[in-house]
């Protein structure tokens, strides 16, 4: 009963958002403000029927009704009850649903906080918004509905692929989603302006909230999903350039190009035709990215969900929305003339050119991600595109982005003298020179991947902490020490954001070159040497879990006879699912990560073992939270809150 | 009742068990295949994080569990020990399994479309940002430098 309630709310909010879809744009086009005022309400019902629908569906799972077809093929009875509840979207059907529960989610968020929008932007907002979700619950229901009853009902379900069970990918979807859909936001907004005619400076102030929202919760999502890979894969690598990693990290970058143009807007009133491509161009790369994951057109480790009529329904999605929305672009280009002019070295400029980079690297990946499938349809040929080629092909311009992210980021507005700014940074140039060199010093007859991402990490990561100090004035220091505090949250934002990408760069390239890694084949009582320190296999026996039998090793780790770390790296065998999976044990460190993987039992008698020393990992994640942080704390600015809405913030007053 | 049904799950598991440790070695590279010459093995393994496994499309066979990654592997091995340089390692493996192998396609014919995407359309993206600028500072050239700075006060920046 719970479960048809469910399905029947599933079919009301597509009906509901059809109604917003159309009638609050009609009313915005006719100026009648009844139907203009639809919107919000539509929006918050659509958000409870689809709320409803997704509370039926984890009940569903939770109780393990197995008269239903997901959760058949998606849980198991012995399944613990984390992975019963994120088994909901551990699956293509539940997953789609999370896609437009987090669509409703934002869509009534902007009839809630929206109130400073004026009334017929907002209504068109939420129109479009409704299309979407018009589009994605005809999706569900047509292709693939999740409340699908089974005729018999068997008594027990097929368990859910065992690499899914795990609490860092429990999370990782949900967090990705709100990326995705976050920028259906953007994609909204830009519609809504194009529609409307207008677009200012206030558009840019906000619309960039809620970018920045989406870019946040993709970082996040990104990182959870490449330290899921890092510990559960067994190979110690965190990011395979898989098709599925791209379609996620495509959106980012154009998120990440988003922000930083919707400045622009704001501040300058400059960029905007740009910033408008970037936010429609932004969200088609999230549809994109759902078209790549769920038709499985491109083969890939991840897929889960392949289905070429699905592909389809998505591709026609993509189309009318991105294509439309170009459409409407073309025919709007001339209203969007900038105001603001600038000269060629400026902030302006560096962002114009952070947006290209960021652009071109975007573009890279999508080449090489469907390169493949040209090959296939249009050259007749088997081709494929790996980690390799996007090594040499995508590192050139992140580099690039990297050696003009500090100077850019301390030019002056409008018209900057790159000679000041670069004086300032003397310091920070010495320092990551001196880093480099010291890399450089410190290894033998290694890449030189490591000392260059040592240098050019330091350079962007203090070249953030110059940019912060360079903000506090001229006048001593205890004067400047003091203005840091009360420096406006977005500086310390900008800073902390440019300041973990410094990191992240860093912590990849010491990752790439400086990994130790030992394979061998180990007696049990044998001990043998792992960089400085030295492992022993204890023993190896057999453990039952709830769901799964482990085979499990104890190691120990031991430097100069002091013992630093006792491993049980595990190889563990999902019985309902019939697969094997390997659980490395990790000795987290702050310098390395001691990463253990226990392999097969040896016709020799002993175990095959692998092992690697792996520097800085937790540098990786660390970068990639900081990234996050300094976006949340330009998300706190008190600027954003008081201020939006209006027109144009006099320059020149303090915030406070 | 509960016991005797978790008696049998457990059993059947250790059955499942057993087989798939017959049928699936769990790790990439075993230690078996691996040559005495570091440098050698480190060339090696090089190579093979370049090739795909062909039949499982998005793992390398340094990766992969199948046997003809293992396979593979045991010719890179067996031409580098013969004394093939890596080129000609390569070329022996995409030979006879087609350039498909190849995770960094080689740039020639069309895949220098795949190579030349990103430089060229820096090049175009440079271009088109220079032209724009323009178009937007010239109403400023026109500007005497006093205009300017009443115009700066105006805007207040």
């Amino acid at each position: 009963m719970i479960v048809e309630l469910g399905h029947f709310a599933l079919i009301l909010a597509l009906m509901v958002a059809l109604v917003q879809a159309t009638l609050p744009l009609w009313g915005a086009q006719r100026g009648d403000a009844r139907l203009m005022a639809l919107a919000g309400p539509a929006a918050g019902l659509q958000l409870m029927l689809v709320a409803a629908a997704f509370a039926a569906l984890t009940w569903a799972f939770v109780v393990s009704d197995f008269s239903l077809a997901v959760v058949v093929s998606n849980s198991h009875t012995a399944k613990p009850m984390l992975y019963k509840v994120s088994g909901v979207w551990g699956n293509h059907e539940g997953s789609l649903l999370l896609w437009v529960l987090i669509l409703a989610i934002y869509g009534a968020a902007v009839a809630v906080f929206g109130g400073n929008l004026p009334v017929r932007l907002k209504a068109r907002v939420l129109s479009v918004q409704g299309m979407i979700g018009v589009a994605f619950l005809a999706f569900l229901l047509l292709t693939s509905n999740p409340f699908w009853r089974l005729e018999l009902a068997p008594l027990d379900g097929q368990d859910l692929n065992p690499l899914l069970q795990d609490p860092g990918l429990a999370f990782h979807p949900p967090f990705l989603y709100l990326g995705y859909v976050g920028l259906s936001m953007a994609f909204s907004f830009a519609v809504a302006a194009l529609i409307e005619g207008r677009i200012d400076a206030a558009w840019g102030r906000w619309v960039r909230p809620w970018t920045l929202a989406a870019w946040i919760f993709l970082t996040i999502g990104i990182a959870l999903g490449s330290w899921w890979a890092y510990y559960e894969l067994g190979w110690g690598g965190f990011w395979f350039w898989d098709p599925v990693e791209n379609a996620s990290f495509m959106p980012w970058l154009l998120a990440a190009a988003l922000l930083h143009s919707a400045i622009v807007v704001e501040k300058r009133e400059s960029l905007k035709a740009w910033t408008i491509l970037l936010a429609i161009m932004a969200f088609g790369f999230s549809l994109i990215g759902t078209f790549i994951v769920r038709s499985g057109v491109i083969t890939s480790v991840h897929a889960f969900a392949n289905d070429p009529e699905r592909g389809v329904f998505i591709l026609m999605i993509l189309g009318f929305f991105t294509g439309g929305a170009l459409v409407l672009f073309a025919l709007r280009a001339g209203v969007m003339e900038a105001r603001g002019v600038f000269a060629l070295v400026s902030r302006e400029s560096a962002i114009v050119a952070n947006n290209i980079l960021l652009s071109v690297a975007c573009f890279v990946v999508f080449i090489g991600t469907i390169w493949p499938l040209v090959g296939q349809m249009l050259l007749g040929r088997d081709l494929s595109v790996g980690e390799p080629f996007f090594n040499a092909a995508f590192t050139p311009f992140m580099v690039a982005l990297a050696l003009i992210l500090p100077p850019g980021a301390m030019l002056a507005w409008k018209r900057g003298d790159l000679r000041r700014g670069l004086r300032a940074l003397v310091p920070v140039m010495v320092l990551a020179a001196a880093l480099m060199a010291l890399g450089f010093a410190m290894q033998t007859g290694r890449t030189a991947l490591g000392p260059l991402g040592l240098g050019i990490g330091a350079w962007v990561l203090f070249g953030a902490v110059a940019d912060l100090w360079a903000r506090t004035g001229r006048e001593g220091f205890a004067n400047r020490f003091g203005r840091l505090a009360r420096l406006p949250r977005a500086d310390w934002g900008k800073v902390t954001a440019h300041g973990g990408l410094g990191i992240t760069i860093f912590a990849v390239a010491a990752m790439m070159a400086w990994k130790v890694e030992d394979i061998r084949v180990v007696q049990v009582g044998e001990t043998f040497p792992l960089g400085r320190y030295d492992v022993r296999l204890d023993e190896v026996r057999e453990v039952e879990g709830p769901n799964y039998l482990s085979t499990m090793g104890q190691m120990t780790v031991t430097r100069n006879g002091a013992v630093v770390a006792v491993l049980s790296p595990e190889k563990r065998v999902y019985p309902v699912a019939a697969m094997p999976t390997t659980e490395a044990a990790i000795d987290y460190g702050f310098w390395r990560d001691i990463y253990l993987v226990l392999g097969d039992k040896q016709k020799s008698g002993g175990w095959a073992v692998r092992s690697y020393i792996e520097p800085f990992a937790n540098w990786l994640w660390g970068g990639c939270l900081l990234m996050a942080l300094g976006g949340l704390l330009s998300l706190s600015d008190r600027r954003y809150r008081v201020a939006a809405g209006v027109r144009r913030l006099p320059a020149g007053v303090p915030a406070e | 009742m509960r016991g005797a049904r978790k008696g049998c799950w457990a059993n059947c598991a250790s059955y499942i068990l057993a087989l798939l440790l017959l049928a699936t070695p769990v790790l990439a590279v075993q230690p078996d295949e691996m040559l005495a010459d570091p440098v050698l093995e480190a060339r090696a393994r090089a190579i093979s994080r370049e090739i795909r496994c062909p039949v499982c499309q998005g793992e390398t066979i340094d990766d992969s569990n199948a046997p003809i990654s293992r396979d593979l592997r045991l010719i890179i091995r067996e031409r580098l020990v013969a004394g093939d340089s890596d080129e000609e390692v390569v070329d022996y493996v995409v030979d006879r399994y087609g350039e498909g192998v190849l995770f960094k396609p080689r740039p020639e014919g069309a895949n220098l479309i795949l190579w030349l995407a990103g430089p060229v359309l820096l090049l175009a993206g440079i271009a088109v940002a220079i032209a724009a600028g323009r178009r937007r500072t010239a109403p400023d050239a026109v500007l005497s430098a006093e205009d300017e700075a009443r115009l700066e006060e105006i805007l207040k920046k």
